[in-house]
């Protein structure tokens, strides 16, 4: 349950990109200059290295707080890697490596990519869809030497990147890791590996898209009540009210799945059977969410929210995009479904009912 | 009214899995005495008096009440447990589960001192059932249209008219029931309805069975001919019932058997599908799993918003909008996921038993305790559209 130091925290992040990210002004604005300003003022506030304890030159937040972060960044459509750099500095925490204070991202971020690390130390192999990637001077790494993981630092400079983008035109980058020497490793804690990892970054996607989609909800019944046609809002037709109490339901399932999830991770020590349901369920139904969703948004707004000129497509276009990071909801689904085959029909109902 | 929602995430304290572990104990022993079978749905459909009557003597009914009304002052989160384990082992709860979950709290809220002291007890006891005395003829989602008539009489009301599509009519103890005791006002037309306590074995009263398209007859017409109901049988305010109506929305529309109604064919089609399913069948196993999962983390979170004092009617209408829906189509799911499997798997005849079962059952899983356009109508008044 977020508790009131979340909300401290989240306040402070909403006055920041309410102040320097507010979603009508950046989509004005032709260029991304906003996102350095913004950039330096959330790393003066100690919101970039949040997941960083105080001792790896972090701020030292506990994970509750950090979710709390992301939601309000989903809720602006924020399009820096900010969720990318508290992954980062999360992961480089596990080996006990220490933070650097830029734009960081993480690899793999996709289910089927793998990354080696040599005897000698060198990173090979290919990561596909690192969020920013190009934005971001570091990448923190988690790599398979054989027998265990380690976790790596690299410079972004060092490896090759393709010119991705993902639906929004935000930076998705095909990372290659061509024996490349990273600044930092250490070997990740027991128990630690891929699917670690990629539960943390479909708990933080799903965090998001429930805040995206709040925002999305906040921003299309405010127009619904505005709009006039055939001389009232068109907020007063049923069908409309119908399908705004449907978004609603997609808003709240995303909301009390990705929370759920987010506590989850908080309270476990270990990324056991049931953060496996809480993440891998939170990341299938927000992104089964963030379709239903952004399609009703369009479908009120109309023409004018299919126009850049409109800010609706800042946020159902990363809605749609984060969809596919951090494995998809396909994916997600084909490996629960395994699990609970595995387990069998009568230990169903007790994972469920679990907590 | 704001698009703000509320879905905290709510985790069942301790004393929950103590008690979870003796309600499992309580229906193994049950099912292994022959009271009910826990893979026959049907099962979790009916009547059983007398298994009613063990339950409220384990303490599981009227868990939350106060305990000089024979209650137990225990958690919603508590009564949320007994609720979930008793709808998934299909357990015979429908004698007492309607009292349990409505009519004693609007008694408690709104009944004479010495009516909820006769009363409420028994109903702890499992000794009574209630009927919901809603629908009639000519109004059904349009509750506010009711025209039984209840008219002022020496000690009383006297009562005409009908009520249709009546669960558990034939045999309830009681009903609590709109009835007209004013015409409506062109301010309001919601006015000249009060809710009474109906005592189903006073004269005048007859319970004609409607059977449903399951074949079963769990409908039922109710007539009244000038039957009598005593003044302190009067629940709230005379013309008034309109108030009373939403309160108890968020306890009757959040609970978990507003999801729950065909999870039987769930853990059928995982044994059907076996330890390795291919990945048709495993995707599809996971995106219900992923969507049960959810459902249940908002119904336990709106079940922690009760227990906290809370009234979230939008939240509560929410989880049985997208409950109900999700219900009515796993049996559908369910059927598309097993369609390829091959029939002498030895559960093969169980899973399309259920599966029958499930798909006649489904149309009413929307209807029943306000339609999905009516819960979608309460959420969009939430969101400050009408």
């Amino acid at each position: 349950m977020p508790g009131e130091k979340d909300h401290i925290v989240a306040e402070t992040a909403a006055r920041i990109f309410a102040d320097l990210a507010d979603p009508q002004t950046v989509n004005r604005a032709n260029n991304g200059a906003w996102k350095e300003p913004l950039w330096q003022t959330l790393s003066d506030a100690g919101l970039t290295l949040a997941w960083v304890p105080e001792n790896l030159g972090g701020a030292g937040a506990s994970l509750p707080e950090g979710f709390a972060i992301l939601g309000v960044a989903g809720r602006f459509a924020l399009a820096v890697p900010l969720a990318e750099t508290l992954a980062a500095g999360w992961l480089l925490a596990q080996a006990g490596l220490e933070a650097p204070a830029a734009p960081m991202t993480i690899a793999p971020a996709r289910p089927n990519d793998r990354i080696t690390i040599g005897a000698d130390g060198m990173l090979s192999g290919r990561a596909t869809g690192v969020p920013f990637g190009r934005d971001c001077a570091h990448i923190a790494v988690l790599a398979d030497d054989g027998k265990r993981k380690r976790i790596a630092l690299v410079d972004v400079k060092d490896c090759r990147l393709n010119e991705g983008q993902n639906l929004a035109g935000d930076a998705a980058n095909t990372v290659t890791f061509d024996r490349i020497k990273p600044t930092h490793t250490a070997s990740a804690p027991a128990g630690f590996d891929a699917t670690s990892l990629l539960l943390m970054g479909a708990a933080i996607r799903s965090v998001q898209t429930a805040g995206a989609l709040e925002a999305i909800l906040s921003l299309t019944v405010a127009y619904a009540n505005e709009r006039v046609a055939f001389e009232r809002p068109i907020g007063k037709f049923q069908a409309v009210q119908q399908n705004l109490a449907r978004l609603a339901g997609e808003v709240a399932a995303a909301l009390a799945v990705s929370s759920s999830a987010a506590d989850a991770i908080a309270q476990a020590k270990t990324f056991d059977e049931a953060v496996f349901l809480e993440a891998a369920s939170a990341k299938i139904r927000t992104a089964e969410a963030a379709a239903e969703g952004s399609a009703i948004a369009h479908q009120v707004f109309g023409a004018i929210g299919f126009t850049q000129e409109h800010i609706l497509h800042r946020f159902t276009l990363r809605l749609l995009a984060w969809r596919d990071d951090f494995g998809n909801e396909s994916y997600w689904a084909a490996e629960l479904g395994r699990r609970v085959a595995a387990r069998g029909a009568d230990e169903f109902w007790p994972l469920v009912a679990s907590r | 009214m704001s698009t703000s929602l509320s879905f905290d995430p709510v985790r069942l304290p301790a004393q929950c899995e103590t008690l979870r572990a003796e309600v499992r104990a309580f229906l193994t022993q049950e099912i292994s005495a022959g009271t009910f079978d826990p893979h026959h749905p049907g099962h979790g459909d009916s009547y059983n008096r007398d298994f009613s009557r063990r339950v409220g003597a384990k303490g599981w009914i009227g868990m939350t009440w106060p305990k000089p009304y024979g209650g137990h002052e225990r958690s919603q989160l508590e009564r949320y447990v007994v609720t979930e384990e008793f709808r998934v082992a299909n357990a015979p709860a429908n004698f007492h589960f309607v009292a349990d979950r409505q009519s004693g709290p609007i008694l408690l809220k709104y009944a004479p001192e010495h009516i909820k002291k006769e009363i409420l007890p028994r109903i702890c006891r499992g000794e009574l059932c209630f009927a919901i005395g809603m629908s009639e003829p000519g109004s059904g989602s349009d509750l506010f249209a009711a025209k039984t008539k209840a008219t002022k009489a020496d000690g009383g009301w006297r009562i005409n008219g009908s009520k249709v599509w009546t669960t558990s009519a034939q045999v309830a103890d009681y009903m609590i029931a709109l009835f007209r005791t004013s015409p409506s006002t062109k301010e309001n037309r919601r006015h000249g309805l009060t809710q009474f306590l109906v005592n189903m074995k006073a004269p005048g009263i007859t319970v004609n069975p409607i059977y449903q398209m399951t074949g079963k007859p769990s409908f039922n017409e109710v007539v009244f001919a000038d039957a009598f109901v005593p003044d302190d049988h009067v629940l709230g305010e005379i013309d008034g019932a309109w108030k009373q109506a939403t309160s108890e929305l968020a306890y009757e529309r959040s609970g978990p058997e507003r999801f729950l109604d065909t999870f039987y064919v769930l853990p059928e089609l995982i044994r059907a599908l076996g330890p390795e399913p291919d990945l048709r069948s495993a995707e599809g196993l996971g995106r219900l799993v992923a969507q049960l999962h959810t459902l249940r983390r908002m119904s336990v979170s709106v079940a922690g918003m009760l227990q906290a004092g809370k009234e979230p009617v939008v939240e509560g209408s929410i989880v049985k909008d997208l409950g109900t829906v999700w219900e009515q189509k796993l049996p559908a799911r369910v059927r598309e996921l097993s369609a390829f499997l091959k029939p002498e798997l030895l559960n093969h005849t169980a899973l399309e038993d259920q599966l029958a079962y499930a798909t006649v059952i489904a149309p009413k899983l929307t209807i029943q305790g306000g339609t999905t356009e009516i819960l979608r109508g309460i959420i969009a008044r939430g969101l400050g559209l009408r």
